[in-house]
């Protein structure tokens, strides 16, 4: 899966700025395997992670998933070293590093906060590293210019951080961050405080330049679409817990848990009744995805398995509101018998509230919750 | 004064209890810049201007107000300057100046270049223990223990609420301890000094220690392999730089214009002296005084200077949005 995910994003990635001379990616980062084990942080008394276990491949890029408050950034902390856990084990490249400080663990950081040295141009951010780590002034000039190519700003080395946009500052942070070469990409929401649109251009030149770096990467993230879009894993958190954690694929089509269903992409609950593995949904008896004993069971539908009906088949259902999303509708409904749902169709079909239509589904099988 | 405000911030929030800690560093935006400069958005600096320009005093008002300070400012020192010009035998020259640099003078006069030579070395100390003392407590307050930023500035404001001479009777039995331990030499005096600057010390500090992120820079700095002592040097210190500078220049005027502590602990300083000498040749005393004032005077102005400087140079308006 790993391997998949990385041989079409290379394809796609838009490389026309950096070449693969750059000195960065040519010399390539060994990036490090991560483990929590049983992890527990509290703050005052108030456990905030309730032993957190999580392994990461070298070279993967993970996100932490969650809502407000699941802890994300706490998990991050620890595993920088900014924060110390109350039990249970971090170990980065197999060894304990319980008792390493931050600045030994060999990390990179980019924060959601503005971070860059103030009193300092960009490219003597980007050098700070490599001048903690005694490199000649000049061969760190090199390698931060490097770096900054690499995030598109090589023009912009002479600027003081308060005369850069604020994706420009996360971006050379995500240029000191890289030219250490460090083992690890730590990232807190970098996005979280730029515009809808840079927010997606600088998601997909990190993830770019993760897999050309091949660098083990923890992105915290509380968007779904951002993680889905990024991410060979999703662990995703709830209040200090991780609830479920797979591939993009796998936490869409199979969520363990109602609340990883709720909150990876929009999901309709409907109540059906199990008979033999199946269940029978607006007319259409399907296979259930996991086994459950016959009896009540509430199936998810995500809006793209939802379809307008031909006359006489599947569910009559009222329009709620219909939302012109560009090359498609998304149109919320409620049943005859009043099972909220969401349906995702072509935007051609113009439906208004109070329509009267008929949908059924068009999934072969049943993601239960 | 007036340069020290302009150098500070005003405090955001509480930074009090972790939560509004943590919750001013997630929601801060654009924290690392001066609040001198155009928050990201920009959407901040012209509704304050327009504020400003409604609650502004008119411009007669302000006049009148300007004139009315000048004028008490400006009527003690005019008149110390005529004092020193008068001439022995009636109308005005420089006698009085170039009687100061005499060398015919010189042992009546030995008692203000010792008390000056002692008021520098005091200034010296009192430096070192708001650069070295109070301003890496500050950071580690603001660092580590947050809760005990309230505590901290009582602690540290309180010294402004004590008349110098109730400081002195309780300090007197100290000073007997120190005498015996380190001798009676004027630089002892810096540790009493130290604590009477400590309110003008704190502020600027203070101020300087909210306009920027001090966590999450020293955050970014570990986390780039920084020891703390990089952390301090490399990446705090510059960025608290006017802060500092601040607290240093005021805590010079406060010290060159001490009298009390040092009068009643018995020690000479550049105002003791000036007060003995003052009682043979008042005309010397009032010279004194009157350049003491201007080397003050040069030192706010600096002080200001500093704080534009810095605030000028980070905020330059960025070009090119992305
Ligand atoms: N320094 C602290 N002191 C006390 N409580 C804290 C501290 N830092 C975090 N917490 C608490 O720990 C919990 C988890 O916080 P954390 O910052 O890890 O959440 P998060 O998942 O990163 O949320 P967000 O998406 O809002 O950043 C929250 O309830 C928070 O109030
Ligand atoms: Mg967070």
């Amino acid at each position: 899966m790993t391997t998949e995910a990385r041989v079409t994003h290379a394809e796609t990635a838009p490389d026309a700025r950096t070449t693969g001379s750059n000195p960065l990616v040519a010399s390539g980062i060994d990036g490090a395997s991560v483990s929590f084990r049983d992890v527990v942080k509290e703050y005052g008394g108030h456990r905030v992670l309730h032993g957190l276990d999580l392994d990461i491949a070298a070279g993967e890029f993970v996100s932490l998933l969650g809502p407000s408050g699941c802890g994300k950034t706490t998990a991050l902390r620890v595993l920088a070293g900014l924060e110390s856990p109350e039990g249970g084990v971090v170990r980065i490249g197999g060894t304990d590093v319980s008792h390493v400080p931050t600045n030994k663990r060999d990390l990179g950081m980019v924060f959601q906060a503005y971070s860059l040295f103030p009193h300092l141009t960009a490219v003597e951010n980007t050098m700070f590293g490599l001048g903690m780590r005694k490199v000649k002034k000049a061969e760190a000039r090199d390698r931060a210019l490097a770096a900054l190519e690499l995030v598109g700003l090589r023009d912009f080395g002479d600027r003081y951080p308060a005369m850069l946009s604020g994706g420009q500052q996360q971006r050379v942070a995500l240029a000191r961050a890289l030219v250490t070469e460090p083992r690890v990409l730590l990232l807190d929401e970098p996005l979280s405080a730029l515009d809808a649109k840079v927010r997606v251009q600088l998601r997909d030149e990190i993830r770019r330049i993760q897999l050309r770096l091949a660098i083990t990467t923890v992105f915290v993230t509380h968007d779904q679409e951002e993680a889905l879009a990024v991410s060979d894993r999703i662990a995703v958190m709830n209040g200090g817990r991780i609830e479920q954690i797979g591939t993009p694929e796998e936490l869409y089509r199979d969520p363990a848990t109602p609340f990883v269903a709720d909150f990876v992409g929009l999901s309709s609950v409907i109540p059906a009744e199990a008979m033999g593995g199946h269940a029978t949904v607006f007319g259409a008896r399907l296979p259930l995805r996991a086994e459950r004993p016959d009896g009540p069971v509430e199936v998810l539908l995500r809006p793209e398995n939802v379809r307008l009906a031909a006359d006489g088949r599947g569910e009559p259902a009222t329009v709620l509101e219909s939302t012109f999303l560009g090359s498609l509708r998304r149109t919320r409904l409620r049943t005859e018998s009043g099972v909220a749902i969401r349906m995702q169709h072509s935007a051609d079909e113009r439906l208004a509230f109070g329509d009267n239509v008929r949908i059924e589904v068009s999934a072969d099988s049943l993601a239960v919750r | 004064m007036a340069g020290l405000t302009r150098t500070g911030a005003p405090s955001t929030g509480m930074p009090g209890t972790p939560d509004a800690a943590a919750s001013a560093a997630a929601s801060a935006a654009a924290p690392t810049v001066t609040p001198a400069a155009p928050s990201p958005s920009g959407a901040r600096a012209p509704r304050s201007g327009r504020v400003r320009a409604t609650i502004a005093p008119r411009r007669a008002t302000t006049w009148v107000i300007l004139g009315v300070v000048g004028l008490v400012f400006l009527i003690p020192i005019a008149s110390m300057v005529e004092f020193t010009l008068r001439a022995t035998g009636g109308g005005y020259d420089l006698s009085h100046y170039t009687a100061l640099l005499d060398p015919a003078n010189a042992g009546k006069y030995a008692p203000i270049w010792r008390g000056l030579q002692g008021s520098f070395l005091l200034a010296i100390t009192t430096v070192a223990i708001v650069l070295f003392l109070l301003a890496p407590t500050m950071i580690l307050v603001t660092l580590r223990f947050p809760k005990l930023r309230r505590p901290l500035e009582f602690l540290c404001l309180l010294p402004l609420s004590i008349p110098a001479i109730v400081l002195v009777v309780g300090l007197a039995p100290i000073y007997l301890a120190i005498g015996r331990a380190v001798g009676t030499g004027v630089w002892t005096l810096a540790f009493a000094y130290g604590v009477t600057v400590l309110p003008y010390a704190y502020r600027a500090i203070q101020a300087n220690l909210d306009a920027i992120d001090v966590r999450t820079l020293t955050e970014a700095a570990r986390s780039l392999g920084a020891g703390w002592g990089s952390v301090l040097l490399k990446v705090l210190a510059p960025n608290l730089r006017v802060g500092l500078l601040s607290a240093s220049l005021i805590s010079v005027a406060v010290v060159l214009g001490e009298f009390t502590i040092a009068s009643l602990l018995n020690r000479q300083n550049l105002q003791t002296a000036l007060f003995v000498v003052n009682k043979q040749d008042p005309y010397v005393a009032v010279i004194l005084a009157l350049l003491a004032l201007l080397f003050a005077f040069l030192l706010l102005l600096l002080i200001g200077r500093v704080g534009t400087a810095a605030a000028l140079r980070r905020s330059t308006p960025r070009k090119d949005p992305t």
